[in-house]
Formats: structure tokens, C-alpha cells, sequence
């Protein structure tokens, strides 16, 4: 990487629930064209910082730029402008159950770019080719599928639109470990394909270390670390050791009961 | 003590409640004007509204044109039972009975259907999804079954009406035995169009509460499948209730300086 240019930038971004602090005062940008993978326990707010950048959440304080340009306290028509940037593939797949796979796929086309139906079906049908989906699971609704054919057809759906930023929260999660390589790689080509810039979430190290050019760990609200993937083995932080190493003692306490 | 807190934590939640609804009425209702419509969606729903709850609406029409029709027999001087029989079904089906029992038996079918729809699309993040796919989830979900909710209950009371009568017509021919033509020739007496008009902006301002409730608890359920049911409850039972309501209202309105 030559130039680095912000794709998305986030300062001191703050999100709570309630009393309870999720996001405290958050940093992190993410370059034009690079894969960053956010790596971090579960329920340090992973998500929730997807969702903040997505506007789907609203941060108590803070900015967050994308291409230059705030989103956060801006309208929702200008909002839209810019997160029709982003694709984004969500933790559960999130099709949608009244629609059949290819529709689920074709949705942003017809609704977004406003496609017609036969070309849309026919990008769609392309698109699922690439995530290696035959004809056949084409005409099924997603009930009828499994986990890791929904992560797929999410997939699917998210690139779909060519955006120039993809969001994946969770890809491997709760796939076996060769289908979960498979999604890396579908991941790993749709980026570089489309020239995207990618920012994953994951708390499989196997996984970050296929996609990302760069790791950023998240910690009580925080982004603690973040570097070259290259760099990670030896940070020399404890955290980030405890973590990738995946001990269960060391710094990092798993808070079981807190509320 | 104890007794204030608890007064105050309810006042205050019944008032954030009125709120919210407040500001998702407003929204749905200046989303309304706003493009993309969905003219399809809208189709879809007008059928599945009216369409399909044609054979509940019906029976309980018919039934309740019969018993009607049996009870004023036997509470009635027998002079003139054409004409008081006549006059008691066809205005109670039109003013009362028709709208309100279409209105709370499409509740149980309409409302529970759209709050555990839309709820099950909320948690399962595929209204998030929506948003992603620039397309806006009011416009999407919320305003189409509005629309129909309130053009497709009017259609479904006209024939209500015309069941309910045929019903009490029915008793008061084949069973107390009376005069068919003179019944028929008193039901067109004593009908106005103010009866079957109010009726019908009954049903209008009842197919609104239904879908906007249906649609509020849907898009505000959290927390898994326990949720989506808490939101189906509270769909019913709320939209029975504001119905009821709803209807003195319209009732003091249209006939309070007739009487
Ligand atoms: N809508 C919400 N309302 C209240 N609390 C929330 C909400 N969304 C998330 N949280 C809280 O924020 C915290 C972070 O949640 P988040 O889903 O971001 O975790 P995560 O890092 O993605 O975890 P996982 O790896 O398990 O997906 C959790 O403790 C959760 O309880
Ligand atoms: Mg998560």
C-alpha cells in the first residue's frame, strides 16, 4: 500500500446501552482497498460497532467518516447516499425468509439500483455461481438450507452491488472447519475482485489470519492493538497474546456475570 | 414508598409507549408520501386482508345477523315484528356489529400475523438487512400493510353488512316466519347512508389501528422468539382495545346531534 487513504474513519466513538458501556471512545481507520479483520471476546461489541458505522445504531458521541464525509447526526436521506457504499454480510446471514435464494440475492438490485427483474435474476444467478451455489438452491427459500449455504447466499447478496466497502460479522462462525476455509476464500477473491475494502469481524484466528492485512483487537470499548496481520505473533501485549493463543488465563477476564 | 415507585415506573413506561407510538405513526404516516411505493407489496396485503379473512369475517357475520334477528323476537311486542326485527339487524350490523366484529377478528388474524412477522424479521436482524440494502424498512414493510389495512377492512364490512342481514333474514323467514318481501322492503326502509357510511369509516380507522399496532410491536420486539410472542400479545390485545375505543368515539362523533 502506497498511499493510504481513509476509506472509513472512527474517533472517539461511544455507544452505551442502559449503563451498560460498550463502545468507550473507539478509534480505528480503515484504509482504501485493505482487508482489516476486528478480532475480539464475544460481547465486547464487535457488532455494535458495525452497526454504528452502519447506522443502524446511533453513537452516543463521537464521528465516523466515510469517504470523507460524517455520518453520524446527519439525515437519513444523506445516510442512505453514503451506506449504499457498504455490503454487508450479518452474523446470522439475515435472508430474508419470504423470499426464495436468488430473490434474496436479487433484492439490491431491484430494489437499490432499480434493475429489471430479468436482469437482476440473471446477476443473481452469476453471483451465486461465484459463491458456488448450483441452480437448484436457487429456487429454495432459505429455511431450507443450511448454515453454511445461508452464510454464502449472504455472501452473495452482499457483493452483489459491487460495493466498495464489505462488512463481514462473523463469516466462520458456527461452520466446520473446511467450510469455514471455503468461505475465507470466497472472501479472500470477492475483495479482490471487486477492489473492495473489507472490514471483518471474527473471533476465529484461523480465519483472521486468511483475510486480513491488517488486525485490530477490540478490548472493554477499545481498540487495544492493531497492526500488520504479520505482526501479530509478536505484539508483545499480553491481551492480544492471551487472546490469539487462546488461553484462558491471563489479563483478559471473561466477565461471566455481568449484566 | 414502594407503591409510588411503582406507580411512577408504570406512569412513566405507559407515557414513553404513547410516545413511541406517537412518532412511529408520524413516521408511517409521512413515509406514506414518500417514494418508493410498493404497489405490489400493497396488492399482496389488500389480498391477504381482505381476501382471506373473508370466511371468518362471514361466519361471524351471518351468526351474528341470526342471533340478532332470534333475540328481538322474543324481547319485542309482536306488533309490527317485521318492521322492528328489519330495523334492529340492519342497523345494529351496519352501525355496530359488522365493523366492530370484523374489526376485532381481523385483529386476531391480521394483527397477530403482521406483529409476529415483522417481530421475527427484527430479531433476526433482517430489517437490519434491509437497511443495508438501501431500502428503506417503513417504506418496505410498514406502509404497505398500513395502506391495505385501512382500504381492505371497508371492503371486508360491505359484505359483512350483507351477510349480517342476510342472516337475520334468514331467521326471521325461515324461522319466526315472516312475510320475506315485507322484511326485505322494511331492511331498505329504515337504512341510511349515514348507518352504512359510518360503519364504514369505522372499519377504515379500524384496519388502520390494526396494521399500525401489528407493525409497531413487530418493529419494536427484541429478545428472541419470547419477544416476537410478547409483540403478538400486545398487538391483539392493544388493537382490540384502541378499537373499541375507537369505535365510541367515531359513534359520538357521527350520531351524537342526530339522537
Ligand atoms: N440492541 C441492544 N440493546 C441492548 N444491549 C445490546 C444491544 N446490542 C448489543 N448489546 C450489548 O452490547 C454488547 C456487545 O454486543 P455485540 O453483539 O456487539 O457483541 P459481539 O462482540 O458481536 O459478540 P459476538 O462475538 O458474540 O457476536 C453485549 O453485551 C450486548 O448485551
Ligand atoms: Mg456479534
Amino acid at each position: 500500500m502506497t498511499q493510504k487513504k481513509n476509506k472509513i474513519s472512527i474517533k472517539n466513538v461511544k455507544k452505551t446501552f442502559g449503563s451498560k458501556i460498550v463502545l468507550n471512545g473507539l478509534n480505528l481507520d480503515l484504509f482504501s482497498g485493505e482487508s482489516l479483520v476486528v478480532i475480539g471476546g464475544s460481547g465486547t461489541g464487535k457488532s455494535v460497532l458495525l452497526k454504528n458505522i452502519l447506522g443502524l445504531l446511533e453513537p452516543d458521541s463521537g464521528s465516523i467518516k466515510i469517504d470523507g464525509s460524517e455520518i453520524v447526526g446527519i439525515n437519513s436521506k444523506e445516510k442512505e447516499k453514503t451506506l449504499s457504499k457498504i455490503g454487508m454480510l450479518f452474523q446470522n446471514a439475515a435472508l430474508f425468509d419470504s423470499l426464495s435464494v436468488w430473490e434474496n440475492v436479487a433484492f439490491p438490485l431491484i430494489q437499490g439500483k432499480k434493475a429489471s427483474k430479468e436482469m437482476a435474476k440473471i446477476a443473481a444467478f452469476e453471483k451465486l455461481k461465484a459463491v458456488g451455489l448450483s441452480e437448484e438452491v436457487a429456487e429454495l427459500y432459505p429455511v431450507e438450507i443450511s448454515g453454511g449455504m445461508k452464510k454464502r447466499v449472504g455472501l452473495a447478496r452482499a457483493i452483489v452491488t459491487e460495493p466498495e466497502v464489505l462488512f463481514f460479522d462473523e463469516p466462520t462462525t458456527g461452520l466446520d472447519p473446511i467450510m469455514g476455509d471455503i468461505i475465507n476464500d470466497l472472501i479472500v477473491s470477492c475483495v479482490k475482485t471487486l477492489g473492495a475494502t473489507a472490514l471483518s469481524i471474527t473471533h476465529d484466528m484461523a480465519s483472521a489470519f486468511k483475510i486480513a492485512d491488517r488486525i485490530a483487537m477490540l478490548y472493554q470499548g477499545k481498540i487495544i492493538w492493531v497492526g500488520e496481520t504479520k505482526d501479530i505473533r509478536n505484539t508483545g501485549n499480553d491481551y492480544v497474546e492471551q487472546f490469539i493463543n487462546g488461553r484462558a488465563n491471563g489479563p483478559i477476564k471473561m466477565e461471566f456475570r455481568q449484566i | 414508598m414502594r407503591f409510588f415507585i411503582f406507580l411512577g415506573k408504570h406512569s412513566l413506561s405507559l407515557f414513553s409507549t404513547i410516545g413511541r407510538i406517537s412518532i412511529f405513526t408520524i413516521t408511517a404516516i409521512t413515509r406514506c408520501f414518500v417514494p418508493p411505493f410498493y404497489p405490489r407489496l400493497i396488492a399482496r396485503q389488500i389480498v391477504e386482508i381482505g381476501f382471506y379473512s373473508l370466511p371468518v369475517v362471514g361466519l361471524t357475520a351471518i351468526f351474528t345477523g341470526m342471533v340478532l334477528a332470534l333475540q328481538s323476537y322474543t324481547g319485542f311486542a309482536r306488533f309490527n315484528a317485521e318492521g322492528a326485527i328489519a330495523n334492529v339487524v340492519v342497523l345494529s350490523i351496519t352501525r355496530e356489529l359488522a365493523p366492530v366484529l370484523a374489526g376485532l377478528m381481523v385483529a386476531g388474524r391480521i394483527g397477530a400475523a403482521m406483529a409476529a412477522e415483522i417481530g421475527t424479521m427484527r430479531v433476526t436482524e433482517q430489517i437490519d438487512a434491509l437497511s443495508t440494502l438501501s431500502t428503506n424498512p417503513f417504506n418496505y414493510l410498514v406502509v404497505p400493510r398500513i395502506i391495505s389495512g385501512t382500504i381492505a377492512l371497508p371492503f371486508l364490512v360491505i359484505v359483512a353488512d350483507v351477510i349480517g342481514v342476510m342472516g337475520g333474514y334468514l331467521v326471521s323467514v325461515h324461522k319466526l316466519g315472516f312475510n320475506p318481501t315485507l322484511y326485505l322492503q322494511k331492511t331498505w326502509e329504515f337504512i341510511q347512508p349515514i348507518d352504512i357510511i359510518s360503519g364504514l369509516v369505522k372499519a377504515s380507522v379500524f384496519g388502520f389501528i390494526i396494521s399500525l399496532l401489528g407493525c409497531y410491536h413487530g418493529y419494536h420486539s427484541e429478545g428472541g422468539a419470547q419477544g416476537v410472542g410478547r409483540a403478538t400479545t400486545n398487538a391483539v390485545v392493544g388493537a382490540s382495545i384502541l378499537i373499541l375505543a375507537a369505535n365510541y368515539m367515531i359513534t359520538e362523533i357521527f350520531f351524537s346531534n342526530i339522537q
